[in-house]
């Protein structure tokens, strides 16, 4: 382990971002994202790596797919009006299968909303933002230390799949300043960039399937002559109309995470072996719920929590099995409810799920989630 | 004059554009509308066919004996 | 038949290409890989962006690394390109709607960074691909479907836009000057730095046919007549101008191209000077 430091959220992702090969990093100003391309823009060139201020968020998410496509692991950060903005070029990514991590530190919203007040309002527009069916893994941290691997977590998923890849992060964790010990780089697993295993001659087709179902599109400037488009194309790289190849290549897109899915899907269990109620809790709303868990338990009552680091793909199994064994789900939230309506389906009546929902900029205090929690059990222990 | 006009029919769209701009009347448009040579003698491998056409369906070669 | 050279350069198992009967895509395309022949471009270095529309299909058939990007990121995305490998060469292929409408911002700014890329806008007056919306460059008071009165929007003159946001080097060609048109792209590409070629294409289909002039070759020779080259245009008395236009070189200057410039921060970063 590298030293004790103290360390913002933000800071730490990209900290995480550059362990994991990082070298080039294209966005757009915008709070409460900015530190983490500010550090970009002063890290990046001495490691040879590039930043660039776009003109525009939609742009700041061209140019890091451009640069993807010419072979470097590639960084874009933003918030709220920002993700919104760069929801059109997520599709891209997903459709050409561009790796990308797109960090998204939310801010309250609609619109302009509340700029330098923490939510966990994007949620849903995470998974579905972007227009057509496509799927989609987010990652939410809860401490300044999982920042960090959650970025070098993000940037190998985005590698390994090839799809655009969401750092869901929230005020309270970009803002947050925590000490920290960082892993040394020789312990920091990174995934390489996919290459082509064979040659032109040999038949290579830039999106033919591996094992795995990801393709291995060449980067440019490499001798494979290969056509990217966002249009749905088949194994060739080259667009189709055809029925059959776009409900293959649809297919394709989901099935290439849903095969990993229990690989990548990441949570916390505390306190959940005698629990008969849970607490289903992600990003920096999980620190305030993970303290109110401990004061329930103080006052006798048998609670437990699952922390979910990975929002999507969405933690069915863990959900099902919690709901299985407890009375009832209590889900804190700073939106006006969003993920509750994923942990009710996954539940899907096993037992009742409550949501705690705030959104007037403040944070949870612990008090105001041991009172949910207490109505939740109705003052049974 | 000695020339040879190609053509690669199956790019053709039938335009016109070679047709109109030929200065000695060479081509012409046939009744399912592809361009088609109907005077070879009196082309003088001007090469305004093959510059202007944009589906690169018309080649003008001056003839090379052996 | 003698193979030409520029057959190379197409992808011969993808044409013919998807462009209407006298669409002058096809040749402002052949223009550009006869440009690349000139300049002697490496193949498997040099990466054709395009973005959408008619024009911005062009990439599909052209055997280089080729991408088809989204409405108007053309020239984003070939910015990341260059700037995360400086050795390629990137061409950016775009249209009028393309590149001033929906890409506008990106266009200015691409001149403004004067990054190394060499933008050839095909400039058909209209939005051809879904059937005949006016752009920001049609015309005044020409028709449009969306526009069926007649246009009453001015048009941009791309030329001068990309002069004042930056750009090392701004043409203007036809479909009619094949060879100028070669020559104005050959020239954009050897300039280090943000180029910008214009090449006005007939569009036959979608603008000729609402405009009085349904035929190709009418449209070619009205290309032919109201195009006047840069020296003879400077001389032309203004109400001579009227529906002219001028072509040519419009400006070549140097200024720092941008992924040199980020070399030099790069340099500075890892404390080689300053």
């Amino acid at each position: 382990m590298t030293e004790m430091k103290l360390m913002q959220g933000n800071e730490a992702c990209a900290a995480g971002a550059i362990a994991a090969g990082v070298r080039f990093f294209g966005g757009y100003p915008i709070t409460p994202s900015t530190e983490i391309a500010e550090t970009m823009a002063k890290k990046l060139p001495a490691l040879g790596g590039c930043f660039i201020q776009m003109e525009d968020e939609i742009s700041g998410m061209g140019v890091v797919l451009g640069a993807s496509l010419a072979g470097r692991k590639v960084l874009t950060a933003t918030s709220g009006p920002g993700f919104s903005l760069k929801q059109e070029l997520i599709g891209y990514a997903a459709c050409a299968e561009i790796p990308v991590v797109i960090v998204d530190v939310q801010r309250v919203g609609p619109s302009t909303g509340q700029p330098t007040s923490p939510s966990q309002g994007d949620v849903m527009q995470v998974r579905w933002g972007t227009h057509g069916d496509h799927p989609m893994i987010a990652l939410s941290p809860w401490t300044v230390r999982e920042t960090f691997d959650a970025a070098v977590m993000a940037v190998n998923y985005a590698e390994r799949f090839r799809t655009p890849v969401i750092l869901l992060m929230d005020e309270i964790v970009g803002h947050l300043r925590e000490n920290v010990q960082l892993p040394n780089a020789s312990d920091i697993t990174v995934y390489p960039r996919r290459r082509p295993t064979k040659s032109r001659a040999a038949g290579y087709q830039p999106y033919e399937p591996e094992q795995d179902m990801v393709p291995n599109p060449a980067d440019f400037g490499t001798g494979y002559r290969i056509h990217v488009t966002g249009l749905i194309h088949d194994y060739t790289g080259f667009p189709s109309g055809s029925p059959v190849v776009t409900e293959k290549f649809i297919d394709r897109l989901h099935r290439k995470i849903a095969i990993a899915q229990d690989e990548i899907t990441h949570y916390d269990e505390f306190f959940m072996e005698d629990a008969e109620y849970a607490v289903v809790s992600y990003g920096g709303v999980a620190r305030t719920a993970y303290e109110a868990v401990r004061k329930a338990r103080a006052k006798g009552l048998k609670v437990g929590m699952i922390r979910l680091m990975t929002i999507w793909p969405f933690a069915n199994k863990i959900i099902e099995q919690t709901a299985e064994k407890v009375r009832a789900i209590l889900v804190p939230e700073l939106n006006y409810g969003q993920l509750k309506y994923e942990v009710e389906r996954a539940a899907a009546g096993r037992c009742p799920v409550s949501l705690l929902a705030k959104y007037n900029t403040l944070l949870f205090t612990p008090d105001e989630i041991v009172d949910g929690i207490e109505n939740l059990t109705g003052g049974r222990i | 004059m000695d020339t040879e006009i190609f053509l690669k029919s199956e790019r053709c769209k039938g335009c016109g554009i070679c047709v109109a701009f030929c200065p000695k009347k060479v081509l012409q448009l046939d009744t399912l509308g592809h361009c088609s040579v109907v005077r070879p003698d009196d082309c003088i491998a001007c090469g305004q066919c093959e510059l202007r056409c944009p589906d690169y369906a018309i080649f003008v070669d001056k003839k090379v004996y052996a | 038949m003698q193979e030409r050279t520029y057959e190379k350069y197409f992808r011969q198992n993808r044409l013919p290409h998807i462009w209407c009967p006298g669409c002058g895509n096809g040749t402002v395309m052949k223009a550009i890989v006869e440009a690349v022949e000139k300049r002697k471009l490496p193949r498997d270095k040099t990466v054709i962006v395009s973005g959408i529309g008619c024009s911005s299909r062009a990439s599909g058939y052209m055997d280089f690394d080729t991408l088809h990007t989204a409405h108007g990121r053309a020239i984003p995305f070939a910015t990341g390109i260059k700037l995360a490998n400086p050795e390629l060469n990137v061409i950016v292929i775009t249209g009028d709607g393309d590149c001033t409408a929906i890409g506008g911002n990106h266009f200015i700014h691409g001149a403004r960074r004067n990054i190394d890329l060499t933008v050839v806008l095909f400039n058909n007056a209209i939005y051809g691909m879904t059937g005949g919306q006016a752009s920001p460059m049609t015309p005044l008071h020409k028709k449009a479907t969306t526009a069926p009165y007649g246009s009453v929007d001015r048009p941009f003159d791309a030329c001068q836009l990309a002069s004042a946001a930056g750009a090392s080097y701004v043409a203007r060609s036809t479909a009619f000057h094949v060879q100028h048109l070669t020559d104005m792209i050959a020239e954009g590409i050897s300039v280090e730095g943000f180029s910008f070629i214009e090449a006005v294409v007939q569009c036959p289909t979608a603008y000729g046919r609402k405009n009085k002039m349904p035929e190709p070759a009418q449209m070619m020779a009205w290309l032919r007549d109201h195009a006047v080259l840069q020296k003879a245009w400077d001389k032309l008395p203004e109400e001579k101008r009227s529906d002219k236009f001028p072509i040519g070189v419009f400006l070549k200057r140097q200024f720092e191209e941008y992924t040199k410039a980020y070399a030099e921060v790069i340099a500075s970063a890892q404390g080689g000077k300053k």
